[in-house]
């Protein structure tokens, strides 16, 4: 197939951005979104152009790295399914597609379609954790799971930490993100102890970072890759504000 | 006496590492801090001794060429981690763990090594745990767990089919919380470029700053590698599509030895090659053998769709040629006969697949408890293909998964270079010729949890390292510093006509083809020639655009590309110095008349281990004996 590309272009954080057009003929259906990119790279090298910056690493849709906005969908069009993993048979002869970058004030962009998501840490720094040192944990079947919550906790752990949710939020809110982990660990034994100053530490560093609040518009949980349900949000709410209510810090 | 000391301890094997940690020189805790650790990669390994030593109180500098710390490709390891616990009071033990180990490894890794392995492997499920890591679980709340290839009990733990990402996101947790505490710092997207010895001890690396190009000078008391395999060198591999032998090979080109480059692991279950267009290959878990029958028509050419072969017009040939271990025979194993069977004209799909179908479980179990176990695999799987893994069996071809060989390291597992410290599947020590299902997670956390945290301490007290600090300015950095820059720079200067990743493709199919799942004398010598002339061709005809001081992709990737050049040409010396079969290494010179791997204990129960001499001059290779004096060998047989 034959496809019009509109992509997002910008030499570095401080210059302004446009869009480019390429032509790019003979797409295979099997390939997959970023082996097109491939293709037209190799295509611009050879006519002796500057490549399109992109992020990736797997390519198997679990490192989280790839990070495009497909026609204004993060991701692209299909359901739980990141830029990667995304293959170029959902697309016909003779479309055009826009790719751009995360768009949100966090997310500053580095080059062309490469942002930076360092934010994200700093809010896994904020309590994304248990605080256990190495060496001096229990044996691992001393404390129980109830299976349930054992698979609740699994689902909110998925997170691949990609920040689809944030671009794709009108408020670039983190919520979803950091929902999960909090969720994550509200959910099972080992995270009782720190639960209510994680939920407050971290949503603290969120609003530090620059994200915006929820408004429960759920477009995240559409456009996460992952799955990762906004019922999540609704736990880090209430772990929000009984922690609020009861923390003695 | 070879110049390779193992430093295995004394004393029964069960008691080594007990012993050895006992006799471990110590740094007082309120001394730690004035320390610096340099840790390269945040995998499973590089997440967990960045944590572990920051929570001892060093201070570490982790660095990654990722955006994140959490990137790190061990999170696509899908099916799960080796414990034993013996939860399932299937008689499993240390022990047997080690055993099965070391015979999966076909008797080509050190005893106290791999028994040390085994004995920790218990402590990461408990520290894992601990962590708030979601394993998966029975309905009693207590954990379950899976068989994979190579043993006969089920000592698998798993989360799902992301086991890996589970653990990874524990370890990088951990980090985190080190970060928070001003303990560890993280410096991601940043690549190291070269390593610095001073005195003759690693105490510094030269790195890149992939956003903003400066070469940034790093120093400390120790280096700890842990920048995973080298399988990119096949182009298309499992891995992830910055995995590179940079770091390794430029340690080993400053004196550390590369040992047993050859061992190089073909996973029997991955999605096969489509199109040359093609950037990477996915694996599907081998926990999928559980449940998943492999299989290929009676008949050659047999085009019929798999729904319309009879039962008794299939040929499962893991059942039939090995009926005790079935369909989870070793990796090595299940690779070979997929070949084989494919060679022979039984192959499906272009020829080049065979079937690997769940019609029976899903009949005996119904379809929700497959999805519980391999949802995602399915979701994964049908997302590439287009199939529906749920009604068609899957179509799956071995690929290039994991690298066996590394550097080499001593029972500290510190190399030949004092101060650099190996890690992971970037060193080469435990799982021999071939590893077991299951076992690069335990190993990775084994090293970065259990073991580096103790024996760096001892090479800092035991070198008093206290009293020998030094800084950045020194002008052994200056050097090294000269050396990187000017590799960059004429990368960027050669603007040839061909881009970095045609010749990383043209290098892959040699290696592939040459060095892949069988090997020969001849094919061998064949593939040096040809990575000696694609080598030379690149350094005169690669186009790197764009320039050093800015994010440039083509820039990194051809640096990483250049080290492969000269790597590749490693590997297939290594392949035809040994003269055996063994594990993933197949001679075809070396087989018994059922096609079966023959090894030769007399001649290679030994590590080979790599020195460099200089560009284009032929490598030394060293020989570390092996003893075995707990396991017997035997010809490995799964029948």
């Amino acid at each position: 197939m034959k496809l019009t590309l509109h992509i997002w272009r910008q030499p570095n954080t401080e210059a302004d951005g446009e869009f480019k057009t390429y032509e790019l003929p003979d797409v295979s259906e099997h390939m997959s979104f970023l082996e097109m990119l491939d293709v037209l790279n190799e295509k611009l090298i050879s006519e002796g152009q500057e490549p399109v910056a992109f992020d990736h690493d797997c390519r198997e849709g679990i490192c989280g790295t790839c990070s495009l906005m497909i026609n204004g969908q993060a991701h692209g069009p299909d359901r739980e399914t990141t830029a990667c993993q995304l293959h170029m048979r959902r697309f016909k002869d003779g479309d055009e597609i826009w790719i751009e970058p995360w768009r949100a004030k966090a997310f500053p962009v580095i080059k062309d379609l490469v942002v930076n998501r360092s934010a994200f840490d700093r809010i896994m720094q904020a309590g994304g954790y248990v605080s256990v040192n190495t060496g001096n944990a229990p044996d691992a079947n001393s404390t129980i799971v109830p299976k349930q919550n054992a698979d609740l906790a699994f689902d909110a752990a998925t997170c691949i930490g990609c920040g689809a949710c944030v671009a794709a939020c009108k408020n670039a809110s983190a919520m979803l993100f950091l929902s999960a982990k909090v969720s994550q660990l509200a959910l099972l034994p080992q995270g009782q102890p720190e639960r209510k100053s994680r939920a407050i530490n971290m949503l603290k560093q969120m609003d530090e970072e620059g994200f915006g609040n929820c408004t429960n518009t759920n477009e995240c949980e559409a456009a996460c890759p992952a799955g990762i349900s906004v019922e999540n949000i609704a736990r880090l709410n209430r772990q929000y504000v009984s922690a609020v209510l009861t923390s003695r810090d | 006496m070879s110049v390779l000391q193992s430093n295995v301890p004394d004393g029964p094997l069960s008691e080594k590492w007990t012993r050895h940690k006992n006799n471990l020189k110590l740094i007082a805790p309120n001394n730690k801090r004035k320390y610096n650790i340099i840790v390269v990669g945040t995998g499973l390994a590089g997440g967990a001794a960045a944590a572990s030593l920051a929570e001892m109180g060093y201070n570490v500098k982790a660095f990654c060429y990722q955006d994140s710390a959490r990137r790190a490709h061990s999170i696509a390891a899908q099916g799960g981690i080796n414990a034993a616990k013996n939860y399932p009071n299937d008689g499993d033990s240390v022990w047997r763990l080690f055993y099965d180990t070391i015979k999966g490894g076909d008797y080509r890794a050190r005893e106290a090594n791999v028994y040390r392995l085994a004995e920790v492997s218990a402590n990461i499920i408990d520290q894992c745990v601990a962590q708030g890591v979601p394993f998966a679980r029975e309905y009693g709340g207590l954990l379950a767990n899976r068989t994979f290839g190579g043993a006969q009990v089920s000592r698998t733990f798993y989360a799902r089919g992301q086991t890996g990402q589970q653990l990874l996101l524990g370890a990088y947790s951990a980090l985190m919380r080190q970060v928070a505490k001003g303990k560890a710092q993280i410096f991601s997207r940043q690549e190291m470029l070269d390593l610095v010895m001073v005195d003759g001890m690693a105490r510094g690396i030269i790195t890149r700053n992939m956003v903003t190009g400066e070469i940034e000078r790093h120093a400390g008391d120790a280096v700890l590698l842990c920048t995973g395999g080298y399988g990119n060198v096949y182009y298309l591999s499992t891995n992830a599509m910055g995995c590179n032998v940079t770091a390794t090979w430029r340690c080993y080109k400053r004196g550390a030895y590369y040992a047993n480059p050859c061992f190089t692991q073909i996973h029997p279950t991955c999605i096969p090659v489509s199109g040359d267009y093609q950037s990477k290959l996915t694996l599907m878990s081998e926990s999928l053998r559980n449940d998943g029958r492999v299989w290929v028509p009676k008949k050659v050419d047999d085009n019929r769709p798999p729904s319309q072969i009879p039962e008794e017009d299939r040929d499962y040939y893991l059942e039939r040629r090995y009926p005790a271990f079935g369909n989870m025979v070793p990796r090595d194993v299940a690779s070979r006969a997929a070949k084989e069977r494919c060679d022979a004209g039984y192959g499906v799909g272009e020829g080049k697949a065979v079937y690997l179908d769940f019609k029976r479980a899903i009949e005996e179990q119904g379809e929700k408890a497959i999805e519980a176990k391999y949802g995602n695999l399915f979701h994964m799987y049908k997302k590439i293909t287009n199939e529906n893994p749920y009604e068609t069996p899957m179509k799956i071809y071995p690929a290039v998964h994991y690298t066996m060989g590394g550097l080499w390291v001593d029972y500290n597992l510190e190399s030949t270079l004092k101060g650099l410290f190996v890690l992971g599947e970037a060193n080469f020590s435990d799982h021999g010729a071939n590893r077991l299902g299951a076992s690069a997670l335990m190993q990775g956390l084994a090293d970065g949890y259990f073991v580096a945290p103790y024996t760096v301490g001892n090479h800092l007290a035991a070198n008093d390292l206290e009293r020998k600090k030094i800084d950045t300015k020194n002008p052994a950095f200056d050097a090294v510093e000269q050396d990187v820059r000017g590799r960059i720079d004429t990368l960027l200067s050669i603007k040839g006509r061909r881009s970095v990743d045609s010749f990383h493709r043209e290098l892959g199919l040699t290696m592939w083809d040459f060095c892949g799942m069988a090997r020969s004398a001849d094919g061998l010598r064949q593939a040096i020639e040809k990575i000696q002339t694609i080598r030379h061709e690149f350094w005169e005809n690669v186009h790197v655009t764009g320039t050093g001081q800015e994010l440039n992709q083509e820039l990194e990737k051809a640096g990483r590309v250049a080290d492969f050049l000269e790597f590749g040409e490693l590997l297939a010396r290594d392949a035809l110095a040994r003269e055996e079969s063994c594990g993933g290494h197949f001679r075809e010179e070396h087989q018994t008349a059922e096609n079966e791997a023959r090894r030769d204990d007399e001649n290679f129960a030994h590590v080979a281990a790599w020195e460099y001499q200089g560009d284009d001059v032929e490598p030394v290779r060293h020989k570390e004996e092996l003893e075995f004096e707990n396991v017997q060998l035997t010809q490995r047989s799964y029948k």
